[in-house]
């Protein structure tokens, strides 16, 4: 975006520069002396594992936290690079620098407009001075393709509506350069098409942009060039032209990694059954409307759609957290009387919870006391009312072995594991225990490509033994090389499943934004 | 019969209003706090230290609206204790707030002790008289109901029209709203989200103090022992009630003097049937009812009790 000044820097000059940033959290090198240089005009991905760095350098760029070692200079009026004032986020917009985070910063109570002007008028102001900040809002929304209702409260706006605000808050500013954090973790592939053509339109006005991700295949399509972290340190940096993908990716991983194939498996008999089964008050988003769905053994039924759409319902009944309002919902043969988790989980149904944090792990408790909390009151662990510690204890460190979960040992508290860590144990709870049914939600959401890999290997294993696996999840490169059937998810409603190998990304995406399969063909 | 009788006298209403009014202090002080996302029960004890801080200026001879600044400023101090207590440091504001009510409680009736150590009955000063509005003071009903009240009550219905003027016109209100909601979008915008949430909680809290300062300047003319009697503790019920709006704030408010003055009428009419205990439970469970009513809908600031540190999110 070009504004006022005839002095801007020329096309290929540096806008930016961070210069031998060192960044340390304690014994921890978040990041250990990074260069980066941001040209006007282009996009630099910015691509690196969870943990490699990225986010804290761009912190460090918006005054979130201060470097400990290292410069950030920033193209000035005349497009001379000067030394950025340190830890003030103030200084970093009043220099045209404009982050969307990855956890949107909106204020839902506000509409999109006042999320936009807040913080730009003088505080003491004795009133809002709405109309200009309409006019160069809407010569902004103009000039850049952006469009989006301004004064819909902002928690009744779609993600892709949010991200949109967001742009338009840095724009609004007269951002120079724009820095995405994730930008394309939440929306469709559509919207992440939508989403690059505004960029595109926006870098062919000045505006540079740093996109940060951790999947190549997205940064391919946007990038000029792509500089990877790996462990807080710079490990390369090439143009996307020359771009060599898997050379890219060992960057990354710093190792080689496996890749997960699924071998043709043997469909057994139907374990878990749904006929038209609603649940939760109509009106509420994410409520389910007549949903049918078949998991038989030794089987991968996946579940594609954004967030939001139901997913969390259909789990929280597969799980027996839910009660269906209509419909039939059949387990292991039986239609199913008692919704109770402990029922469920005790006929052989193994949950991985979306949230691992919050509905995974409890903790305040030890690793061996989270291993065994799903079967505490089996014999095995426990007798007239005692916990059986020896018992326990072998378990958790049977369990600690066999999964590889790094951890200081069975009485480590379990809020110290890492988020690969956490779900290692939780595979290690619920599928050490040979379960006839595996409900994955969102089971490799912000791990690693290490553990991805690890979760995935299991869920395979789980296949291969003859369980069926329910797979809920974002990732459509995951749902495509697990899963035997698709199913897409969106309003409350499911499509039926379709046989993976006849399915494509882009008439999932057409379903996952609520158009019919047959318009999406 | 009688109780219709009640409820169109002009002398209920009057009542009903004079009892509203620390109320409304109250509620538009705790709303500008929870508006920010921090809760205040230091509420109950900062009406407790301005109802003395503002007698006691006045009584020392300083004129009552230097009595009722005084309270004010006592009230922002308590305020500040609690701000700087969970804001940036992040304690509970559940205990920081009850800490701050027995503080506040305790210190007033040490200062007032100390003070006055050899009085028996609590002296008196002259307080705030009814503003008597010519003409206007003469329309039947509306005159007696509205023009009887004293100079607080006015300064208390301005006060409701200054907040809500504040919170939904003014920057600064677009940002209170912010930060009580998410406090990162304030922060992201590069303002200062503890100095916003610091600021709330010493303006709410002074409107608390000028809430205490009109029991003691102008519904009476003397301080006692235990006269706030869990007033500050309904404001924070009629908060939700409110839904965190003044204009409702106003509403509760009135709605609540409104059943105490009628509580006091009631026990004259049917006064011997039922012990006196019964009526004077009387506003306090239909205040309960009202918010079970509302309450279900309410629609609570989303960052409230939520501590906030700069780069953590």
């Amino acid at each position: 975006m070009t504004h006022g000044t005839a002095a801007e820097p020329a096309a290929g000059e540096a806008v930016l520069s961070l210069r031998g940033i060192t960044k340390r959290f304690g014994s921890l090198v978040a990041n250990e002396a990074v260069d980066l240089d941001v040209r006007r005009g282009e996009v630099v991905a910015l691509l690196g594992e969870n943990g490699a760095g990225k986010t804290t350098l761009m912190n460090i760029l918006f005054g979130h936290y201060v470097a400990d070692e290292g410069d950030v200079l920033v193209a000035g009026e005349g497009g001379d690079l000067q030394e950025l004032d340190a830890g003030s986020p103030r200084a970093a917009l009043a220099a045209g620098i404009g982050m969307v985070h990855q956890h949107f910063t909106l204020a839902e109570n506000l509409s999109g407009f006042e999320n936009i002007i807040l913080g730009t008028q003088g505080l003491l102001d004795l009133s809002v001075s709405r109309r200009g900040a309409r006019r160069k809002l809407e010569a902004l929304m103009r000039e850049a393709g952006l469009d989006v209702a301004l004064d819909r409260q902002v928690s009744r706006l779609s993600v892709g509506e949010k991200q949109r605000i967001e742009i338009l808050k840095a724009l609004y500013r007269d951002a120079r350069i724009l820095v995405m954090d994730e930008p394309t973790a939440v929306l469709t592939p559509q919207e992440v098409e939508r989403l690059f053509e505004t960029l595109r339109r926006l870098t062919s006005g000045g505006l540079s942009v740093i996109f940060i991700a951790h999947k190549l295949s997205e940064v391919l399509a946007i990038a000029d060039r792509i500089v990877v972290l790996r462990g807080g340190r710079k490990v390369g940096e090439t143009a996307r032209s020359v771009a060599d993908r898997r050379l890219i990716a060992e960057m990354m991983v710093g190792r080689h990694v496996p890749t997960t194939r699924r071998e043709p498996g043997r469909r057994g008999g139907v374990l878990l059954e749904l006929r038209d089964v609603s649940s939760g008050e109509p009106s509420d988003r994410g409520a389910l409307t007549e949903v049918s769905l078949a998991v038989a053994a030794g089987e991968i039924i996946g579940i594609a759609g954004v967030s939001g759409n139901g997913q969390s319902r259909l789990s929280a009944l597969v799980a027996g957290l839910a009660r269906p309002r209509g419909g039939v919902l059949r387990l292991f043969g039986s239609e199913v009387s008692h919704h109770d988790p402990r029922r469920f989980a005790a006929a052989g149904v193994a949950r991985i919870p979306e949230d691992r944090h919050h509905d995974g792990i409890i903790g305040g408790m030890t690793v061996a006391e989270n291993v065994v909390v799903e079967e505490i009151r089996a014999k095995d662990y426990s007798r007239w009312g005692f916990l059986r510690k020896k018992a326990i204890r072998s378990r958790a460190e049977a369990a600690i072995r066999g999964y590889d979960v790094r951890c200081q040992g069975p009485d480590a508290p379990a809020r110290q594991l890492s988020g690969g860590n956490m779900q290692k144990l939780i595979l290690a709870r619920v599928l050490d225990r040979a379960p006839r049914l595996v409900l994955a939600n969102q089971p490799t959401r912000g791990l690693d490509v290490g553990a991805q890999s690890e979760v995935h290997r299991r869920l395979l294993e789980a296949r291969a033994r003859g369980a069926g696996v329910l797979l809920i999840s974002e990732d459509l490169d995951e749902l495509l090389s697990l899963s035997d059937r698709v199913a897409v998810m969106h309003g409350g409603r499911l499509s039926e499943a379709i046989e993976t190998e006849r399915v494509g990304r882009t008439t999932l995406g057409l379903m996952m934004a609520g158009h019919g399969r047959e318009e999406a063909a | 019969m009688e109780i219709l009788e009640i409820l169109i006298s002009a002398n209920f209403w009057a009542a009903a209003i004079r009892i509203a009014t620390p109320l409304i202090f109250g509620v538009l002080g705790a709303l500008v706090c929870e508006r920010a996302g921090v809760l205040n029960l230091g509420i109950e004890g900062i009406f407790v230290a301005g109802a003395m801080a503002g007698w006691l200026a006045v009584y020392l001879g300083l004129p009552l609206w230097a009595g009722v600044a005084i309270a004010a400023i006592v009230g922002g101090a308590f305020g500040l204790i609690h701000a700087g207590l969970t804001v940036p440091l992040g304690l509970s504001q559940h205990v920081s707030g009850i800490g701050v009510t027995m503080l506040a409680t305790s210190l007033s009736y040490f200062v007032y002790r100390t003070a006055l150590p050899n009085v028996s009955s609590p002296p008196r000063i002259v307080p705030f008289q009814p503003v008597d509005v010519p003409v206007l003071s003469d329309i039947p009903f509306l005159g007696p109901v509205l023009f009887s009240q004293t100079p607080l009550t006015w300064l208390a219905f301005a006060m409701v029209l200054v907040v809500a003027w504040l919170l939904y016109r003014t920057p600064l209100g677009l940002a209170l709203r912010a930060v009580g909601d998410n406090p990162a979008s304030v922060d992201a915008q590069g303002m200062s989200v503890t100095s916003l949430r610091i600021g709330a909680v010493v303006a709410g809290s002074a409107l608390m103090g000028i809430g205490g300062a009109f029991l003691t300047m102008s519904a009476f003319d003397a301080f006692f022992f235990g006269m706030v009697n869990g007033r500050g503790w309904i404001c924070i019920a009629l908060t939700v009630f409110a839904s965190w709006r003044p204009g409702k704030a106003l509403l509760g408010a009135i709605l609540f003097g409104a059943f105490d003055a009628f509580q006091v009428r009631l026990q004259t009419v049917i006064g011997s049937a039922l012990p006196s205990q019964i009526f004077l439970m009387l506003p306090y469970v239909l205040s309960i009812l009202a918010l079970v009513l509302v309450a279900r809908r309410a629609d609570y600031p989303r960052a409230l009790l939520q501590p906030w540190f700069q780069g953590q999110r």
